[in-house]
């Protein structure tokens, strides 16, 4: 679906230019110069705001990224649980440094802040989908999941 | 009325007023950095703390509304340490420049360091080490130097609703960009220069080309002469500490020559040369009802404007050069001529109140002279450190009167620097020239005033010609959104990109308020009256242009010297982003 | 064993959070029909006396923010839920959308009816979009069912910045900008969304009105603490045996929450300090714990019950570590508007790294501690008022794991440790 097609839909919808962004990204994966000027068009706001709309959120970016994001937390009860031993066990496994995307586009890797699901630390997501209180040795079958099916779990 | 208690002072004021407000009214000034007094609070910068009452947590003065019974402490040593550790903050991540900086003096920033006394920084210096933009001709940002008050992303999006400016980022990676964190060249800046006035540090300046003036003086083969903007001989005075208007031409060119110039001529000739000009186009293209309304052309702020927002509307415009480009044309042409000086030889300046004017001189199409039409634009402000690099005495110069040829002009020339000055100049010459009569009161209060957009109708035997005056492009945008729509009722129609006109152009003196433009108005329409000619078409060198030169308004010379053309400037971030009924 | 009071809770793991009519069969919606045949101001009275007050952080009256924005002048008025739970820690809100929604939509419908409101937004945080599903769904099923009757409420997400959990950048957000806070006065309540009355609510605090509609102010006022009346829901987090969610009376201590629901310390190693209030909450010592958890008893303590989120860290954790750690969170969700907390944050940060790693000074000691205090007085909001406050409280109460790391060595200019 086209980016101006998106735009359309939430255009009536007073200040819906996030949730815009959103289906762009999950579409997308990120927010193109192309993305940022049909919201601004769409939403009657100058191209310098949406552009400070679209940097200001964690949850979007301005650059391409590969087609499985995985974050981890890194917030203080996920840190005390280990966070740190799942980064280096994502790292090796995807055989990438934080904030890098693998050669094949696959895989991002990023570290985010609380997601909200510390019942079970440490948490990682992948694509939004929580995975709290794995350790390090469960993440192989995690990812190849992933690779196996080729599809993102919303369907993307 | 509230009434409340600042340091221990009784004070009384209207409901709603701030607590800044209500201290500067007995006498206590707090100090502020992102306050601007044309624009909205912004609250961000957290200098102006105070202690309000028994609360822990201090109130920004500026954002705070008085309520009955309050009591203020704008001064115990508590609030003033508060306030000191955020200008520290502030001053840990900015270059330590002071010395090498174009706001060296001039700066609220460094104001503010003196006068909280600052000798060392607790904190360690810092600075983002983002690469200075010397993308444009015009202005250069240099964004390690921002504080982020965000004044210039207001001016530029609510006074011009150009939009170049936004946000990029969040915390400490927050930063002002141009559109879409392109070059500034490639943003929708106008290079209207309002920023520059706004932005209280040296974050966003003019370009700076006085090495280039002294290397053409140094150089013993060029002549180097100068035109003058109608705007800047009353508002250089500023730049000498003294009240605007309050520096006699015969002062001011007296001046230029000791700094260098050869031959010192002025814009306001060529701007009656413009009315000249353009009013016979006004006239003809009402008579033949072609592409109404005429549009003026001499702001180059809003011909970027126009070129990039209203590129559909181009032949709307005035075929006409600006009175800068006209002059640039001439000057290594009829005047080469008249003065027997070899063109090759002459280097060609223009002093004027605008940054804008940079870029247009360096144009391609702008060398219908057969070399560059004008080699150099200086903005008053570097005109001013001119005067202070030669410490100059004013009160000892010598008069002097402008050169021969292209000096001489009218008040109608004078009243080009204020918005509604074109206006009144094209009327007080179409109303002669299309009646036949004389036209007894010259002035047009109608095209006066300080709102963004004026309207006229002027009776000229029987044709009823409407004209609508505009200053800011934000007052363009809508003016043009009515051409557009096929709906403006005008003839013509004046457009400044700057609010109030050339006077307030973005190579003024900094200009820090409203006020102080209403000041330059009203010095220029004195200056106007004191003229004893005050029609563009009385003014004898202009005849003798024509008569020597050019033959008629239009001919096939004024074409080929005075009248240019536009280009669309396809920029895909120039979509409309002003929505009108937008609350703010 | 301790024993919860859930009353917010109270429909949990007994109905199926996608039909309606299990919770209408646990009494769901029946305090909104009490409520609508109640005038707005008596309404408001109602909430104002039960003294229910934010389970966001803020802890404000309830019922004085509704009669605020009832009396503000204007037609158009909006009720927006406050669910972008960003607090480390914390996924209370989570818990209750998931499974008992028609519970907060049930609140936010009543709270519509107290200041005349026809539309209501719930801000969900990005990263519940997958709740997205049950709320529209729920909220169909409600409007269908008669029971919404002209009022209405979207869903409408953030996306991941935790500064949209302060109402005025929270609102900034609904309205499509970036989420950066507005000064105060005006507050919401009188100017909030599009300008209009707005109230801001926690999803907790909305979820807690349909009780006190149905038994009455006076029984949910003498529930838990007076000041603070009510349960609250913890979020218990960290070196814990029984990590998870727990609702209590506002009165039970933090050593019941920590030891009586919480089950102690893994491997029974000593405690060495329980952060209260979620990630900008104060760290305490062991001596602190028999602190009644409600907001004023901590308040007085110099702590602040905040989101309800518990982090317990045992003896073999560094705090300064950890405290670097929460600070850089400060910095990464600072929104950058303001100088204190822009500048600051990273400041903090910086000045911790350099203790930890043994090249600090008393004087950088000192230096953290005044910008700290500095940040919490003139920051724009309260993202910057709180971001130093584990730091400053960790400073006060272990003040050893500082000052080790620290040489003797003193600038001139340096103050006394």
């Amino acid at each position: 679906m086209e980016t101006s097609d998106i735009v359309a839909r939430y255009s009536n919808m007073p200040g819906g230019i996030i949730e815009a962004f959103h289906e762009i990204v999950d579409r997308h994966g990120f927010l193109s110069q192309e993305a940022i000027i049909e919201a601004a068009r769409g939403f009657g706001i100058s191209v310098a705001e949406a552009y400070g709309v679209a940097t200001f959120y964690s949850m979007f970016s301005v650059k391409p990224k590969g087609k499985h994001v995985v974050r981890v937390c890194r917030s203080a009860p996920c840190h005390t649980a280990g966070s740190a031993a799942m980064v280096d066990a994502l790292q090796e496994h995807l055989g990438i440094k934080i904030g890098e995307t693998t050669p094949d586009q696959r895989f991002t890797l990023e570290l985010t802040e609380c997601v909200g699901q510390c019942q079970a630390t440490p948490v990682f997501t992948i694509d939004g989908e929580p995975y709290p209180g794995l350790t390090p040795s469960a993440i192989g079958p995690v990812l190849e999941s992933y690779l196996r099916d080729g599809n993102r779990k919303d369907g993307r | 009325m509230v009434n409340l208690t600042i340091d221990g002072q009784s004070v009384s004021v209207p409901e709603g007023t701030t607590i800044l407000e209500a201290a500067r009214a007995v006498g206590v000034r707090i100090p502020t950095l992102c306050f601007h007094p044309d624009q909205s609070i912004k609250a961000n910068c957290r200098i102006c703390m105070c202690k309000v009452g028994e609360s822990r947590v201090l109130q920004a003065a500026c954002a705070s509304p008085v309520y009955e019974g309050m009591t203020v402490d704008t001064r115990s040593p508590a609030v003033i340490e508060a306030r000191k550790l955020n200008l520290q903050l502030l001053l840990a991540n900015h270059p330590q420049d002071c010395l090498n900086c174009i706001r060296n003096g001039a700066c609220q920033l460094q104001d503010l360091a003196a006068e909280f006394y600052v000798r060392d920084n607790p904190f360690e210096i810092k600075t983002r080490r983002m690469e200075k933009d010397f993308s444009t001709p015009s202005l250069f940002r240099d964004p390690d130097k921002c504080i982020l008050c965000r004044r210039c992303i207001e001016v530029c999006s609510v006074v011009q609703t150009v939009n170049a400016y936004g946000m990029q980022g969040r915390g400490i990676s927050s930063i002002v960009v141009p559109t879409m964190g392109e070059k500034q060249i490639e943003s929708t800046c106008i290079m209207c220069g309002q920023c520059i006035h706004v932005c209280p540090v040296a974050a966003i300046n003019e370009v700076e080309e006085i090495d280039k003036f002294m290397a053409a003086v140094a150089d013993p083969d060029m002549v180097v002469v100068t035109q003058i903007a109608p705007s800047v001989r009353l508002a250089v005075a500023e730049e000498i500490g003294r009240r605007t208007g309050d520096l006699p031409m015969e002062s001011f060119v007296s001046a230029l020559r000791h700094v260098g110039f050869d031959y010192v001529l002025s814009t306001n000739y060529t701007a009656d040369l413009t009315i000249m000009e353009e009013g016979s186009e006004l006239l003809k293209r009402i008579q033949e009802n072609d592409r109404l309304p005429v549009i003026t052309s001499c702001s180059p702020g809003w011909i970027n404007f126009c070129e990039t927002f209203f590129p559909d509307m181009l032949d709307h415009l005035s075929s006409c050069k600006s009175p800068q480009q006209m002059f640039g044309a001439l000057v290594k042409t009829y005047w080469a001529e008249k003065m027997g000086i070899d063109p090759a030889r002459i280097y060609s300046v223009s002093i004027m109140p605008c940054v804008a004017k940079k870029y247009e001189a360096a144009r391609p199409e702008m060398n219908a002279s057969g070399y560059r039409d004008v080699d150099l634009v200086l903005t008053t402000r570097e005109v001013g450190r001119l005067f202070r690099l030669n410490r100059l005495d004013f009160s000892k110069l010598p008069p002097s009167q402008l050169d021969s040829w292209m000096g001489n002009f009218t008040g109608a020339a004078v009243i080009f620097g204020t918005s509604g000055g074109v206006t009144e100049a094209a009327l007080r010459t179409a109303y002669e020239l299309a009646t036949g009569e004389l036209l007894e009161d010259v002035e047009f209060q109608a095209v006066r005033g300080r709102e963004n957009i004026r309207e006229a109708e002027i009776d000229m035997k029987g044709t009823k010609v409407k004209v609508a005056v505009g200053h800011s492009t934000r007052a363009a945008r809508e003016l043009m959104e009515q051409v557009r729509s096929g709906q403006s009722k005008y003839h013509f129609i004046e457009i400044m990109a700057c609010p109030g006109g050339c006077i307030g152009g973005g190579g003024q003196p900094l200009t820090r308020s409203d006020q102080q433009r209403a000041e330059r108005i009203e010095a220029i329409y004195l200056e106007d009256q004191a003229q004893q000619l005050r029609k563009s078409h009385e003014n004898p060198d202009i005849k003798t242009l024509y008569d020597d030169y050019l033959g008629a308004p239009l001919s096939e010379k004024s074409h080929q010297l005075l009248h240019t053309h536009y280009h669309p400037a396809n920029n895909r971030y120039a979509v409309p982003g002003w929505n009108p009924q937008a609350t703010n | 064993m301790a024993r919860e009071t859930r009353i917010v809770l109270k429909n949990l793991g007994k109905i199926d959070p996608m039909k309606i009519e299990d919770a209408v069969a646990q009494g769901g919606y029946q305090a909104l029909l009490k409520a609508r045949d109640m005038s707005p101001a008596d309404l408001i009275q109602e909430i104002k006396d039960s003294n229910l007050r934010g389970r966001g952080g803020a802890g404000f009256n309830c019922g004085q923010k509704w009669a605020f924005a009832a009396a503000a002048p204007g037609n158009e008025r909006y009720v927006v839920c406050n669910a972008d739970e960003g607090e480390p820690g914390t996924y209370k809100d989570r818990i209750i959308m998931e499974n008992d929604p028609h519970r907060l939509i049930e609140g936010m419908a009543i709270c519509a009816h107290a200041i005349n409101a026809r539309q209501g937004y719930i801000y969900l945080r990005g990263e519940y979009s997958f709740l997205r599903r049950v709320l529209t769904h729920a909220i169909d099923q409600a409007r269908e069912a008669g029971y919404l009757d002209g009022f209405d409420i979207t869903v409408r997400r953030g996306a991941g910045a935790y500064i949209c959990g302060e109402e005025t950048a929270l609102i900034e957000s609904l309205e499509g900008k970036r989420g950066e806070p507005r000064y105060k006065p005006p507050y919401p309540p009188t100017q909030g969304l599009w300008q209009r009355p707005t109230i801001v609510n926690n999803v907790e605090t909305l979820a807690n009105l349909p009780s006190i509609v149905d038994k009455g102010a006076s029984w949910f006022a003498s529930l838990g603490a007076p000041s603070y009346p009510g349960t609250k829901i913890f979020t218990l987090t960290g070196d814990i045996k029984n990590p998870g969610f727990y609702e209590v009376p506002t009165n039970t201590t933090i050593r019941d929450i920590v030891y009586g629901f919480g089950g102690g310390i893994p491997g029974d190693l000593a405690l060495q300090a329980v952060q209260i209030g979620g990630t900008s909450g104060a760290f305490i010592p062991p001596d602190l714990l028999d602190t009644p958890a409600d907001f004023d008893s901590m308040q007085y303590a110099g702590l602040s019950l905040g989101s309800g989120a518990v982090y317990v860290l045992d003896e073999t954790r560094d705090i300064l570590e950890v405290v670097t750690r929460i600070e850089s969170f400060f910095e990464h969700e600072s929104c950058g508007k303001c100088t204190p907390c822009r500048e600051g944050t990273p400041r903090l940060v910086g000045l911790l790294e350099k203790i930890a790693q043994g090249r600090g000074s008393r004087f950088d000691l000192d230096l953290a501690r005044k910008l700290g205090h500095n940040m919490t007085i003139t920051s724009l909001c309260g993202l910057g008022m709180a971001a130093p406050v584990p730091m400053l409280t960790a400073m006060q109460h272990f003040p050893a794991v500082f000052t080790q790391q620290v040489s003797a060595k003193t600038s001139e200019e340096g103050t006394p440790w």
